[in-house]
Order: structure tokens, then C-alpha cells, then sequence
């Protein structure tokens, strides 16, 4: 298990690089003054666990041919995804101050390494629902020639309602994908509204079974339950599964948590800053200091 | 120059299916993807040689592209079948994304389309593919215009490793009229007939079409230029420029839309470089309807004795100069 390079992180450890992660994305917004906020926050135990545990890759060496295959078909959920891949070693932490700004590698939703630079990033995404079918494709290619490499496609439960994530995952059935496991990040949020009102999904998992999909479904807010719930996932043969996570919307910020309104907006550098007070800092220290902070420290010695 | 002759009538579709059987055997990487109408668009060959890199996805052109995405990166060479307007149309959000944007290298192979593909009417006649699929970056967009140059027009497009290719066929048997001689370059057009007068510049069937009104218009003591611009993008523009120069009347003609295809690719640059007097050839913004392929063609203004006309037009206006 695991990456080629990294550590092997308990719980708490992968607890504490989740906050980190949702610093990160607090502060990388701050920056960029636009982004998506409530849906990264919310991913930031799935993303650690992800990065620090679960995927097989190396971030010297991003086109390791043995790594395993991650999507994220959702690409507005980027921020989340830039710190784990920054915190991962892929590229320099400070290149998160540059998020959605001219002439950056992290653009507002990702682009693939070999167009646009960044590492460990396969294929653009942003136009919702594509990442299923992408997913299977690449699942089929390396089933064919045997390979032991494994592919995890993220996908936000809004973008369920994009028909095309219904053609793969029938696809993914059909041909007994079991390579594949897909991640619905069900935190009941979209940018109208909640998901029952905008469109009902349920009953979510009895789709997904009757598609001829395993289905887990888990608290993607707890690292212990999603630890288990992937690996459940990825043992299971003869069919793909998907790990239905509820989260939390905003998950981290209290004035964040369960409201649909922060899907698509940052936070102003007020609410930055009380979002900040409410993630304590870690050890593995934050990308930026910003001048108030260092401020902030004076004062205190 | 030799005269230029048909040799018989062989479908571009089937140029497709050969050129698939004979990459199946030269490499191992490549895989078909069908959607439903393996045998119509002969992917079926293909499909009982290899079995095993073939796969159906259903009727679900969306994620064809996604799954011949996913499959390209890990290291396959997919190629896609599916009828024109189910190959460009219902899947572009997803061509552009999933395959230009991201620069992936699949082969996009689209038969059936043209208002030739006749009887089955509008809704299957794919007359706006040229425009969606150009007007993407990365995109090769690639019409040939016989049963030879699409098998090797296929064949060509794995060279293309820098996002996807788009090639254009049809189903109907037309005549075949180039041999292994004729030069076949992805972004080189073929002049087939020399001439001074007007040059027509024209795509897959109309190149035949434009063959035979040269002759036409030979007997009329005009002189035509035949240029076979098989690859709409990139566009061969020192061919085109040259013709332009040297000519000075373009007729652009092509089994599609007015707008957006091969008549506005030579536009847009013409007007940049050296603004030409030139007529299109094309379907004049409307849909079409059922009939047969050859009946289609004229109805809609898109065979040899239009081609003629556009000439006669061209070759007036030009010498009618500017006020024209």
C-alpha cells in the first residue's frame, strides 16, 4: 500500500495532514479570491487518506508505470486536489499561492500534466460527468495487458445528474471492472440547492447495484471508516465498486458546514481568517505566512 | 498530367474496415471501440479478427470518447466508430475536453456521413461535423475522397500522436480513382488536375464530382485547377495560396453545411493572406430529407453540374473584378 516515496501514516497522522490540507485550501482561497471552497473542505480526510495511504505512485516520477490511475471527475474540486498532490511531493508547496492566476499550472479546474505542466494529473476535467468513462477506459487498457496498476475515480453527487456517468458506470458493469473503484463524494450539496431539491438521487446505492456495482457506503469524514471502506473496495472481484462517502460541505468551518452556498464561492479574507482560527496549525507548518500572521506572532512573543 | 479515372465504385467505409485489418496485424495496441453499428460502419471484420481488442459500449457515443480516452492513456491506440453526426454532434462537449483539450491521441473514425447517406433523411445526415470538429485545437480533421485514400488515411492517422483525429467517410460505393501512386501526405493537398482559370478545391465526394465538371468545363475553354484537400485542418495554405495567386477564382465544394466547413477554412484564410474571388459548393444552410444519395446531391446542390456553375460564376466574377 501506499505511494513509491511516502510515509506510512497512522490515523492520526493522516488526521492531522487532512487539516493541513484544509488550511491549505483555506489559504490558497484567500489568495485567489475565487473558488470553490465547501466541496474541497469537505474531501480533505478522503483526499490524506488518498495521497498519504491509499494510492501507489511517485511523486519524483509521475508517469511510474505501475502507479495507480486517480480522476477527479468533479474538476471544480480542485483546490482539494492541488494541496494533497502539493503536500504529496509532486510539486513545490508555495505554487499554491499561484491558484487560478495568469500563467499558473493550477488552473481553476486541472489540466493534465503534458499540456499544462502539472504532475500527477492524467486528463482535464471540469465539464461535469466525464470522468466514469475515462475511468473504465483506462481500467479496461490495463486489465487487458494484465497490469496491477488500479484506478479511483472521484465523483461529486451533483454530477450524477450528468447522463454520461450513467453510460460508464453501465459500461464499468458490463465488463466487470473490478480494477475500479469510484468515490461519490455524497455530502447532499450542489450550487442550487441541496440534491434532493435540485434532483433526488435516492435510492443512490440501489442504483449503483442494480448497474452491477459493490456498493460501501461509509463516513467520508472519518479516515478509519474510509480506510476500511477502500479496502473493501479494492479487495472485492468480479464487479467495480463504488464507496459512497458522506461528507460534510465545508467540513472544518463552522460557518462553512452544511450549507449548499459555499460550493462555489471563497471565502472573503475575514472569513479566511476566522476559518484559520478554527483549524488549529500542524506540524507540517502552512505553504504561506501571511503578514498578519507574522504580525500576530510578534505580538505574542 | 494523367487523365483522371474511375476504376470502379468501392464504399469509403469499407477503405475503414481494411485499413483496421490490416493495424490489427501490424500492432498490437491498437482497439476499436463500437457503438451498436459494428456491421454498418464495418468495424465487425475487425471485431472477429481481434476479439479481444474490440469492445462494445452500447449505444452511448458520450462514453465512447471517455472510454477511448481512458484507454489511450494506458498506452492503447483507440479508435472510435460511430455514424458522423453520433461521432462530432452528440459527443463534442466530450471531444473536446476528454480528447483535444487534453490532447489525446484517439482516431475518431465517422462513416455515414453527408446528406449521401440519403434514405434514413436528416436526422442521420451528418452535414455539420466539418465545422464542430475544426474549429477545435488539436483537432487533424481529414476527409478523403475515395475507398483507397480513407484506408490510407487511416492508417496515416497513428502517426498523429498529438491529440485526436477526425476522418470523414461515407456509406455509399463511389468511384475509385486514386492508386498507390497518388501522393497521400495528412496535410498536403493533391492538385489532380492542373489549370489556370479557377481552382476548385474540394473534400471526399465532391472531389469526384469536381473532377468530372473540369471536364465540362475544359469543353467550355475553361480552364480548372482540381485540388483534393483531403486534410480540412491543418490546411495546406501554401497550396491554397498558390492556387489563389495563380488563379485568382476558388471553388470550394464539399458533402456538407455552407457554414463552418472546408469553403470557410479556405475563406478565413484566403481573406487573411491574399482575398480571392471564390464560391461554395456545400448544403446552403438547411437540413436535408430522404432520397437517395445521387438525388440528394443534386437537390441539394452539391454535384458536378453545381461545381460547373459555381466555376462559370467564379471565373465572371473575376473578370467582372471588384464590383462583383
Amino acid at each position: 500500500m501506499g505511494g513509491r516515496n511516502h510515509q506510512q501514516f497512522s490515523v492520526s497522522d493522516l488526521q492531522e495532514m487532512a487539516r493541513q490540507i484544509r488550511r491549505d485550501i483555506i489559504k490558497m482561497l484567500m489568495i485567489s479570491q475565487s473558488g470553490h471552497s465547501g466541496g474541497p473542505l469537505g474531501l480533505a480526510d478522503i483526499f490524506s487518506s488518498l495521497y498519504f495511504k491509499i494510492l501507489r505512485y511517485d511523486a519524483s516520477n509521475p508517469t511510474w508505470p505501475e502507479r495507480d490511475f486517480f480522476f477527479l471527475s468533479a474538476g471544480h474540486l480542485a483546490p482539494v486536489w492541488y494541496a494533497a498532490l502539493a503536500r504529496a511531493g509532486f510539486f513545490p508547496l508555495n505554487e499554491m499561492s499561484t491558484l487560478r492566476k495568469l500563467n499558473t499550472r493550477l488552473h481553476g479546474h486541472p489540466a493534465p500534466w503534458y499540456t499544462h505542466g502539472l504532475p500527477g494529473i492524467e486528463i482535464a476535467s471540469g465539464a461535469l460527468g466525464q470522468g466514469m468513462s475515462i475511468a473504465a477506459g483506462a481500467a479496461l487498457g490495463l486489465r487487458m495487458d494484465k497490469r496491477p496498476n488500479r484506478v479511483v475515480v472521484l465523483h461529486g453527487d451533483g454530477e450524477l445528474d450528468e447522463g454520461q456517468v450513467w453510460e460508464g458506470m453501465m459500461t464499468a458493469g458490463h465488463y466487470a471492472l473490478d480494477n475500479l473503484t469510484a468515490i461519490v463524494d455524497r455530502n447532499f450539496c450542489q450550487i442550487d440547492n441541496r440534491t434532493d431539491k435540485v434532483m433526488e438521487l435516492e435510492p443512490l446505492a440501489d442504483k449503483w447495484r442494480a448497474f452491477r456495482w459493490n456498493v460501501i457506503e461509509c463516513d467520508g469524514n472519518d479516515v478509519g471508516e474510509f480506510l476500511q471502506a477502500m479496502k473493501d473496495a479494492q479487495g472485492f472481484k468480479g464487479k467495480p465498486s463504488v464507496v459512497i462517502a458522506k461528507t460534510f460541505m465545508g467540513k472544518g468551518v463552522s460557518f462553512m458546514e452544511d450549507d449548499y452556498r459555499w460550493h462555489g464561492v471563497p471565502p472573503s479574507i475575514e472569513q479566511g481568517k476566522q476559518a484559520l482560527s478554527e483549524l488549529s496549525p500542524t506540524r507540517f507548518g502552512d505553504f504561506i505566512e501571511f503578514e498578519w500572521e507574522k504580525r500576530k506572532a510578534e505580538v505574542v512573543k | 498530367m494523367a487523365r483522371i479515372e474511375s476504376k470502379g465504385e468501392k464504399a469509403t467505409r469499407q477503405g475503414f474496415s481494411d485499413a483496421l485489418l490490416e493495424l490489427g496485424e501490424e500492432n498490437p495496441n491498437v482497439v476499436v471501440l463500437g457503438g451498436d453499428v459494428s456491421g454498418s460502419v464495418k468495424v465487425d471484420a475487425f471485431a472477429k479478427a481481434y476479439p479481444d481488442r474490440f469492445f462494445s459500449v452500447g449505444v452511448a457515443e458520450a462514453d465512447m470518447m471517455g472510454i477511448a480516452a481512458g484507454l489511450a492513456l494506458t498506452g492503447k491506440i483507440p479508435i472510435a466508430s460511430a455514424y458522423g453526426e453520433f461521432a462530432a454532434g452528440r459527443p463534442f462537449d466530450q471531444i473536446r475536453q476528454s480528447l483535444a483539450y487534453s490532447e489525446i491521441p484517439v482516431k475518431i473514425c465517422a462513416s455515414h456521413c453527408g446528406i449521401t447517406v440519403g434514405p434514413d433523411g436528416a436526422t442521420h445526415q451528418s452535414l455539420e461535423d466539418i465545422a464542430l470538429m475544426r474549429v477545435l485545437p488539436h483537432m487533424t480533421v481529414i476527409s478523403p475522397c475515395d475507398y483507397l485514400e480513407t484506408k490510407r488515411a487511416v492508417k496515416a492517422s497513428l502517426s498523429i500522436m498529438k491529440g485526436p483525429v477526425y476522418i470523414r467517410f461515407f456509406r455509399d460505393n463511389t468511384p475509385m480513382f486514386t492508386d498507390q501512386s497518388t501522393p497521400f501526405t495528412i496535410g498536403r493537398a493533391n492538385t489532380l488536375i492542373d489549370g489556370e482559370d479557377v481552382a476548385i478545391v474540394a473534400v471526399g465526394l465532391q472531389v469526384w464530382e469536381a473532377v468530372l465538371a473540369a471536364e465540362v468545363l475544359a469543353g467550355e475553354g475553361i480552364s480548372a485547377r482540381v485540388i483534393n484537400m483531403h486534410t480540412i485542418k491543418p490546411l495546406d495554405k501554401d497550396t491554397l495560396l498558390k492556387a489563389a495567386m495563380e488563379t485568382g477564382a476558388i471553388v470550394t465544394a464539399e458533402d456538407h453545411q455552407i457554414h463552418g466547413g472546408l469553403g470557410s477554412a479556405v475563406a478565413e484564410h484566403l481573406a487573411q493572406v491574399h482575398p480571392t474571388v471564390q464560391e461554395f459548393v456545400a448544403v446552403k444552410d438547411t437540413f436535408g430529407e430522404s432520397g437517395k444519395g445521387p438525388e440528394l446531391m443534386k437537390k441539394y446542390g452539391i454535384a458536378k453540374d453545381d461545381i460547373v456553375n459555381a466555376a462559370r460564376r467564379a471565373v465572371s466574377r473575376k473578370k467582372g473584378g471588384r464590383r462583383s
